[in-house]
């Protein structure tokens, strides 16, 4: 990999000094580049803890770099990945992303998955101008002017979980216990979370709330309670709980006596490629909130669905044809796409051209249509509830009526809040 | 709405009473072509309409209709509704597979292009959702296995309709399963307790609370406070909230006893190996932790064996891993100790860091043989679910196992080194391994058994974690701190000092994690052990290692 990148950045100076030796001055640098290739970052963790799921974000965004490369590139510009492995090491992210910015100069990073990697990275993307593409569902609150938020924000993902289960369709259920590990994103989804219980008329004596360490195995103690929480039969769990703490949770659950059709789990952070290699039988029934499923049937899903594992079997990845898609993996491989069609339009790599250009930009993504937002770098999404069945897919039980509006700023912890990068610099105060 | 579906609920629970209202087919015909249109109430009747037939096939449709694969097709000038099956992909078309609405007679591939989408908005889903609830709750009530009766039985109590009275009470009668009577029972009561007229409340509120139900307590506290009611109602609810409520704590202080009792025999199986090569020895094993991932993943191939070989034997898979993975294990351990081990007998800190390097090695084997990610090892099914013992506690069978596999293994290994031969012959070399050289014991071959022994007991302690946890290359790291946690606290070279440190560990985190959660829980523990060994810095039980030197 280190001999890879070496030798493209090798090609990169040579490219920039090409360029300066033509005297062109500064802005050369990229015609240079689109001329031959335009270099574009990876930063996801292909080593430790997080490289479970971060691997297959990498496999989609070369996947989408291939099929676009194959028809020609963008502006007649190869797309050339520089491809790092920050190691699931919040530090290393950082420095990784500067070597992406400062030494290849990529035009744009698609990258990250836990938000701690995010904002490490975000200082140094918004001192040296970059662009980002986040692929994650998240816990919002974060407006930044160089990244591109293609994942879920809290109500395209937390409210309408809460709500289904608020329903009469979802069973009506009355009381709530948030579960999560413990750090920033389930803290804050269900700060966000129990506002929003509050504001429904859920009294405060309904709502339990807990957290546990990473890879928690010992759940006896959290199903007891959750058990007497529960009688009454009113109860749900909306769950933040994250990794592979999850099998020992639904284990203990199911033995414990629990049951989905009395005490179903809402999970916000079990997705098809963490069910890969699970025993799933515990799981089968309980519910997840998500944006895109593999199971959802378009057209566009089944190609995508098709030349994934076509891709992860030529490219020898492993589990081969096995491997399955899922939101994050969706919203990293449309992220490529949007980015290719905002260059068209801007007719420049340049980053502040790019992101005017990706305002209001649309996509025929693998799970439906989606659309940037036209002002705060979000994306307007789909909302799909499902509900996990044995092989480890999911049947979608509930779907929004069309796109949601994304709101970075959720409207129950920071109602006077919004977020603008047109009429506004950003995050900026709301007049009451 | 809500009222439209609540009657829509009565009227089907009534219905199977009354018998098969058969409709006229004239009006079948209508609600499908109703269906077929856009009037939405018209639609919503046609739902009702057959909903209310009672009949399987129909109900079928409905789902169908739910899920929104139920389609429409211009047949001879008139539309019929079908529902969809398989979709593929034929040429450059979309096709997909028909059947018929009613009866599901296949009626061949057609172009996707010629259906008209028969779609299930919310509010229409949400008439749907009654009837077919209604009717899994009954094929549930009638279901085989009495944990999916007692789910069915759960849930009616919850609802607690009126109209539902009528069928717990005939499920009651047919029933023979304890448990599941009970839960029907329960739900009897509180179906009585929510639809009794006013003044008649008082014999529903007793009876739940002679039967201990917590599920009542709600409605209890609610008649207790109700100022309509008559003094002999409300005094029957205060008795039972306060009857029930006794009975609460004492489910939880058992269910914390056997908590505790369940953590504490995970930390002794984990540790048990680890204080023996730990203590007998006095060599430091890093690899102990790797040990138990090769365990479990014995138990993995084993399972993936008896998938390939026997599937229709696949509960019995566990019954063999469990001496495989301590065979593998023990194997390994034996040419640890033989290949390199012994060269370093009385240099702690060098097997410290030649164990650890083991370790990386296995660990680093495990990911590239079976892929980073974790392997899925499924539950037997006599180790799924659990055994209800008393009203609102039942026991995970995965956990009362390991409870019993704890023991087994402290009394087997208390067996072998105190009453055999081989185990005096341990002791021996534990305490003076000169003399025992002198008098004739093979200090080398003691060595190695032991040394094995403790590895293959660090294996089935990983087949046991495979039934609570996960397996993967890493699943060692997560369990090595606790193992030497206990073995530090226990006092070193002493059994039974693992054995009352893993009980007290166990015990003392189950019984303040209810008050501090998990996070805080751990720390406690934490700062509780370096308190401790701050006074004792020799553990609970002091007693003199051997250095191998000696």
């Amino acid at each position: 990999m280190s001999e890879h990148s070496r030798r493209d950045f090798l090609k990169g100076t040579l490219a920039v000094g090409a360029g300066l030796a033509a005297g062109i001055g500064a802005p050369a640098i990229l015609k240079a580049q689109s001329k031959s290739a335009v270099k574009i970052g990876v930063l996801h963790s292909l080593s430790g803890t997080m490289a479970i799921s971060e691997v297959s974000l990498r496999d989609v965004v070369l996947m989408a770099v291939e099929e676009i490369n194959a028809k020609g590139g963008v502006l007649g510009a190869k797309i050339q990945p520089v491809v790092v492995d920050p190691a699931s090491n919040w530090d290393l992210f950082a420095e990784k992303a500067k070597q992406l910015l400062l030494q290849e100069k990529v035009a744009v990073t698609f990258g990250c998955w836990t938000s701690v990697s995010r904002k490490s990275v975000l200082p140094v993307f918004e001192n040296n101008n970059g662009l980002l593409f986040y692929p994650v569902q998240y816990e919002g609150e974060e407006c930044s002017r160089n990244v591109f938020y293609t994942g879920a924000t809290p109500n395209q993902q937390l409210i309408p979980g809460a709500e289904y289960l608020m329903s009469k369709e979802g069973g009506g259920f009355k009381k709530f216990y948030l579960l999560g590990t413990d750090y920033v994103f389930p803290r804050t989804a269900n700060k966000i979370l129990r506002a929003f219980l509050l504001a429904k008329g859920v009294p405060a004596d309904s709502i339990a709330e807990e957290y546990t360490p990473f890879n928690h195995q010992d759940y006896q103690t959290i199903v007891g309670k959750i058990k007497r929480f529960a009688s009454g039969g009113t109860a749900a769990v909306l769950s933040t709980i994250n990794g592979d703490s999850n099998v020992p949770f639904y284990k203990e659950f199911a033995n414990q006596g629990l049951r989905s059709e009395n005490a179903p789990i809402m999970a916000f952070s079990v997705a098809e490629d963490e069910l890969r290699g699970m025993d799933t039988s515990a799981l089968v029934g309980h519910l997840a909130a998500w944006n895109y499923y593999q199971s959802v049937e378009t057209a566009n899903n089944k190609k995508f669905v098709q030349a994934f594992k076509a891709y992860a079997k030529k490219t020898n990845l492993p589990g081969g044809d096995k491997r399955v898609t899922d939101d994050p993996m969706e919203a990293g491989y449309f992220g490529v796409y949007i980015w290719k069609q905002a260059v068209e339009k801007a007719k420049s790599f340049e980053v502040d051209a790019v992101r005017k250009a990706v305002y209001g930009q649309t996509f025929a993504a693998p799970g439906g249509t989606i659309k940037m937002h036209e002002n705060n770098h979000h994306t307007y999404r789909p909302v799909l509830i499902g509900e996990i069945l044995k092989d480890g897919q999911f049947k979608v039980v509930s779907r929004s009526k069309g796109l949601v509006e994304p709101e970075p700023w959720s409207k129950y912890t920071s109602a006077d809040k919004g977020c603008d990068w047109v009429k506004h610099k950003g995050t900026y105060q709301k007049k009451a | 709405m809500r009222r439209l579906v609540f009657v829509l609920l009565l009227a089907w629970l009534a219905a199977p009473a009354a018998g098969h209202a058969a409709p006229a087919a004239a009006e079948v015909a209508r609600a499908l072509a109703d269906l077929a249109g856009e009037d939405v109430a018209k639609r919503e009747a046609a739902v009702a309409l057959l909903g209310k037939t009672g009949d399987p096939k129909w109900l079928a449709f409905l789902g169908a209709l739910r899920e929104g694969s139920v389609y429409a097709r211009l047949r001879a000038g008139k539309t019929e509704l079908v529902v969809g099956g398989t979709k593929s992909t034929r040429g450059d078309q979309d096709v997909i597979e028909i059947a018929g609405a009613y009866g599901r007679e296949t009626l061949g591939t057609v172009p996707l292009a010629e259906l008209k989408e028969v779609g299930a908005d919310r509010a229409l889903r949400l008439v749907i959702k009654p009837f077919l609830d209604a009717d899994e709750t009954r094929a549930q009530l009638a279901d085989r296995d009495p944990a999916v009766r007692r789910g069915a039985a759960v849930k009616l109590g919850n609802q607690a309709a009126a109209g539902s009275e009528a069928v717990v009470e005939a499920a009651l009668q047919k029933e023979t399963d304890r448990w599941a009577r009970h839960a029907l029972a329960e739900a009897l009561a509180l179906i009585r307790l929510a639809n009794a007229p006013p003044a008649t409340r008082a014999v529903p509120a007793l009876a739940l609370g002679n039967l201990h139900s917590s599920s009542a307590l709600p409605a209890l506290g609610r008649l207790a406070g109700d100022a309509g009611a008559s003094p002999a109602e409300r005094d029957a609810a205060t008795r039972a909230i306060r009857q029930i409520e006794r009975w609460g704590l004492l489910t939880t202080t058992v269910e914390t006893l056997f908590q505790g009792a369940s953590l504490a025999s995970i930390l002794l199986l984990m540790a048990l190996g680890l204080a023996i090569v730990f203590g007998l020895m006095g060599v430091i094993n890093m690899a102990h932790g790797e040990l138990m991932a090769l365990g479990a993943y014995a138990t993995f191939v084993v399972q993936n064996w008896f998938r390939a070989s026997w599937p229709e034997r696949l509960d019995l898979y566990f019954v063999v891993a469990l001496p495989v993975a301590f065979v593998v294990a023990a194997a390994v351990g034996l040419v640890l100790e033989r290949g390199v081990i012994r060269f370093l007998y009385g240099r702690p800190l060098e097997t410290l860091l030649l164990t650890w390097g083991a370790s990386l090695i296995i660990q680093q084997g495990l990911r590239l043989w079976f892929g980073a990610a974790n392997v899925d090892v499924s539950a037997p099914s006599w180790l799924s679910g659990g055994a209800p013992v008393m009203v609102g506690l039942q026991l995970p069978y995965n956990r009362v196992f390991i409870i019993a596999l704890a023991a087994v293994s402290v009394f087997a290994t208390y067996w072998l080194l105190f009453r055999t031969s081989a185990g005096l012959r341990i002791r021996a070399v534990t305490q003076n391994r000169a003399m025992s050289a002198c008098l004739g014991v093979r200090a080398g071959v003691v060595d190695a058994t032991t040394f094995a022994f403790g590895a293959g007991l660090a294996g089935l302690a990983g087949c046991a974690l495979t039934q609570i946890g996960n397996v993967g290359p890493s699943l060692g790291q997560n369990y090595i701190v606790d193992s030497f946690m206990v073995v530090v606290t226990g006092g070193v070279g002493k059994l039974a000092g693992t054995i009352f440190a893993a009980a007290g560990i166990g015990g003392l985190t189950k019984g303040i994690e209810p008050a501090l959660g998990a996070v805080f829980g751990k720390v406690a523990i934490l700062i509780g052990v370096i308190l401790f060994l701050q006074r004792r810095p020799a553990g609970l039980f002091a007693t003199r290692g051997r250095n191998a030197e000696a």
